[in-house]
């Protein structure tokens, strides 16, 4: 059986300028996948690119044998659901009626939503535990609760992928916590995730895989344990990194001293 | 559990009671509105007039306070109704799909076009009617028809990256006002005898107005009205951005296009029927948010109930504040109405974004 997602020979970015260059990754369904990176590497680009936003410069990714390009959107959404980024920005309606944008894929171009759309929804958002404030205008909700209803919408949109772009920057450590939790949680019934994380410790405890990108190309991808380890990260992010093992999940777990990366005093 | 469908139910009912006070009271003033004007003419007489065309109760001798009521005041004020509500629809319109709260109908250059095409119509002297279309000037014609060009072009300039983008169609719409007003400018000074009449056109005004302009408006209001309301829940994904939109599988440009060209239908008809009148469709859907919050549907209803209503009033206000039948030109009052109430809005919103 051939991969779920196939990445081949995707070169993405600006028509002028690439971001990324002949990126290969073969992607299994129920991985969960850390996709890390030093800024402006790529990892926005490659979850752009996954999704159908961007369309590939070169190359091309292949969606259980079909290619990305081909999918009509509303296929493609029935498919691959994203989180974006949280930017402090939202729109002032309620929580419920961002949800069931989850099943705009879903609905006829003359019929609205149907009562099973709000079922769906009202269930995904039980699940996030966001229900109790379904009718709330996501204006009024903290920036925690907010990803979660997003997740929430992600998730009735019923796909077998979930892609997130740090989708818990500028969260605090315990509304983090709550959004990975969530996470591992779909990861275990079967979904695939594949999520952009700043937190490097953070991917370690959570992901299956991890996919290192730097200057637009995969500079390393292999299970936690392989390629989370002192050289590599020392080598990826410049910086001279420690690695010590958490001491209840035995995960790794990096350091950093101050005061040593080359050219600072 | 409960809480929250209470909470909804609370909501949902704000929002009915809302527009149907709006509603409400576009109902009864358009018959208050026609007992205002030069001529003295008791309500009775008005409800009597009203109930004789409306429900074709058989009618007893035309009077002139009769025609004056029917054909002069209340085409009027039917015409108030419908561009005050055009105009803040398509204004909801706009900042949604431009996602800025200060985009109006005007934002993209429409109303430039349809000024162009008025103002040549006025310059080559065709302030006529046209033959075999009863009582249609030249110069609503050459107005919608420049709106529609001007429409156009800006779509053209906006998609030549091969796809529409919010900031190539704002870039496009600047370019296509900046263009045309140079060319207003050229007319009025090739025909200083024309000055007059352009600027008194596009300051608007629903002077001398009938119900021939209704009939102009009506089939293209209704066309927009159509596209508007097919597109109104892909509105709210719009407003997410460009991004999450095409995440969620809808084709963003696509979707922008359709509610773009519906939304200009609107403002074209409008201001070829009536010149350019501001702030209505500025300051309505902010006012509308406020009560109501930003889902599209509920707002693009209650907008329009309040759009008609205040152009509705400004335009009593305009043809009776100055003494012995002289008018104001109705876009001057909603600018000097709306001015101040767009501040309010903006210290409003100021302070609490500062808290």
């Amino acid at each position: 059986m051939s991969a779920h997602i196939s990445i081949q020979n995707l070169s993405a970015g600006y028509t002028d300028t690439a971001v990324l260059h002949e990126i290969s990754l073969s992607i299994e369904h129920g991985e969960m996948i850390g996709l890390l990176g030093p800024n402006g590497s790529g990892k926005t680009t490659l979850l752009m690119s996954l999704s159908g936003v961007r369309k590939p410069l070169l190359g091309s990714i292949q969606l259980n044998d079909t290619n990305l390009q081909q999918l009509p959107p509303k296929k493609r959404a029935a498919q691959i659901a994203s989180v974006p980024q949280y930017t402090g920005e939202t729109p002032d309606i309620e929580a419920l009626s961002l949800v069931l944008m989850g099943r705009y894929p879903y609905i006829s171009t003359l019929g609205g939503y149907s009562a099973n759309d709000t079922k769906i929804a009202l269930d995904c958002m039980k699940e996030t535990a966001t229900d109790s404030f379904a009718y709330r205008s996501v204006r009024e909700l903290s920036g925690g609760e907010f990803q979660r209803v997003l997740i929430a919408r992600a998730l009735a949109q019923q796909t077998s992928t979930l892609l997130l772009d740090e989708a818990t920057s500028g969260l605090d450590i315990a509304r983090t916590i709550e959004i990975f939790d969530l996470l591992k949680q779909r990861h275990h019934a079967g979904k695939t995730v594949i999520a952009a994380i700043h937190d490097i410790n953070l991917a370690a405890l959570y992901c299956t895989r991890l996919i290192f990108l730097k200057h637009g190309r995969v500079a390393l991808d292999g299970a936690v344990k392989d390629v989370f380890t002192d050289e590599n990260l020392t080598e990826i992010y410049d910086t001279p990194i420690h690695t010590f093992n958490h001491p209840i999940t035995n995960a790794p777990q990096a350091f950093v001293t101050p005061g040593s990366v080359a050219g600072s005093r | 559990m409960t809480r929250t469908v209470d909470i909804a139910r609370r909501r949902k009912r704000r929002c009915m009671l809302f527009s149907g006070i709006a509603a409400f009271g576009c109902a009864v003033s358009a018959v208050l509105a026609a007992g205002f004007g030069p001529l003295d003419i008791p309500l009775g007489q008005v409800l009597q007039t009203l109930a004789q065309h409306l429900f074709l109760t058989p009618a007893s001798a035309e009077t002139t306070n009769a025609i004056v009521v029917w054909e002069i005041r209340f085409s009027r004020i039917i015409l108030s109704l419908l561009i005050g509500s055009g105009l803040a629809i398509s204004g909801t319109v706009f900042q949604g799909i431009l996602r800025n709260p200060l985009a109006d109908p005007f934002t993209i250059g429409v109303s430039s076009g349809a000024a162009f095409g008025a103002s040549v119509a006025i310059f080559f002297g065709l302030s006529g009617t046209i033959p075999f279309l009863t009582g249609i000037g030249f110069v609503p014609a050459a107005a919608l028809t420049g709106a529609l060009l001007a429409l156009a072009a800006v779509i053209t300039l906006g998609s030549m990256g091969g796809q529409l983008k919010r900031d190539a169609l704002v870039l496009a719409g600047v370019v296509v006002a900046t263009f045309l007003a140079a060319l207003i400018s050229l007319i009025k000074s090739l025909d200083e005898d024309s000055v007059a009449s352009i600027v008194f056109w596009i300051m608007g005004s629903l002077q001398g107005r009938s119900w021939q302009h209704v009939q102009l408006i009506l089939p293209w209001y209704g066309l927009g009205l159509a596209i508007l309301w097919r597109f109104s829940r892909e509105l709210d994904i719009l407003s997410l951005g460009e991004i999450q939109a095409q995440q969620l599988g809808m084709n963003a440009s696509r979707v922008r296009l359709w509610l773009l060209v519906g939304a200009s239908m609107i403002t074209g008809a409008s201001v070829a029927v009536s010149g350019v009148i501001g702030f209505v469709g500025l300051v309505v859907p902010h006012l509308v948010r406020i009560v109501q919050g930003g889902e599209h549907r509920p707002l693009l209803v209650s907008s329009a109930f309040i759009g008609g209503l205040l152009l509705l009033w400004s335009d009593v206000l305009a043809r009776t504040i100055l003494p012995e039948g002289a008018e104001l030109p109705v876009g001057v009052v909603t600018a000097l109405l709306g001015g101040p109430f767009f501040c309010l809005l903006l210290h409003r919103s100021m302070k609490r974004s500062s808290q």
